[in-house]
């Protein structure tokens, strides 16, 4: 649940995400859900000549299952908070087992 | 799974993994984000024809087929001409 609350912390944040097609959807986080599934407010496609599929959507919810990568301005992260946190986590989890 | 409530009831756009866009109302979803899209329609986009639209009525969409669900502005959506509109469809997401 690490991941889910990370990106919780990055809620009205400006995001890229690109998904396995390559599509390139940037927008404002509105939500994340425990699947990563990604809810986006005001987006724009990248390559609008190439994928105008999509110009008439301005909100929208992407599968989780489908995001190859989510892009973040490095400013949004703690890395060290979030490695300590993996840590954590990690050691939970063999602490479980 | 908050993220498809909002958009219940409204005329939305899906993005299939296989690269194809269906136009419908969401009527209904779960948590596997199965779909349920009445009066819906296939734009059926190709690079030397124009978007072909294609009605199929109700549907039901399962999840794991879904790649975008997105709410469709009308304003921006009645002001386009999709036989203009010259373009591959979407490439498609290997499973």
């Amino acid at each position: 649940m690490l991941f889910y609350s990370f990106f919780k912390t990055l809620v009205d944040k400006e995001v890229v995400v690109e998904l396995k097609n390559d599509l390139c959807i940037t927008g404002t986080l509105h939500s994340v859900d425990q699947f990563l599934n990604i809810k986006l407010l005001d987006i724009s496609v990248a390559e609008p000549e190439k994928y105008p599929h999509m110009v008439s959507v301005k909100t929208c919810f992407i599968r989780g299952s489908v995001v190859r990568y989510v892009r973040l301005n490095p400013a949004f992260v703690d890395t060290e908070l979030l490695q300590d946190a993996s840590r954590r986590e990690a050691n939970n989890i063999k602490g479980a087992a | 799974m908050s993220g498809l409530e909002e958009l219940l009831q409204s005329k939305v756009l899906v993005a299939t993994t296989d690269g194809r866009i269906f136009v419908g109302t969401l009527r209904g979803f779960d948590q596997m984000c199965n779909i349920i899209l009445e009066h819906t329609v296939e734009r059926e986009f190709n690079a030397q024809r124009g978007v072909v639209i294609v009605a199929l009525g109700l549907y039901i969409i399962k999840g794991e087929n879904i790649a975008v669900v997105g709410s469709v502005d009308p304003e921006i959506d009645e002001s386009m001409d999709l036989s203009q509109i010259m373009c591959d469809p979407l490439p498609k997401i290997a499973v």
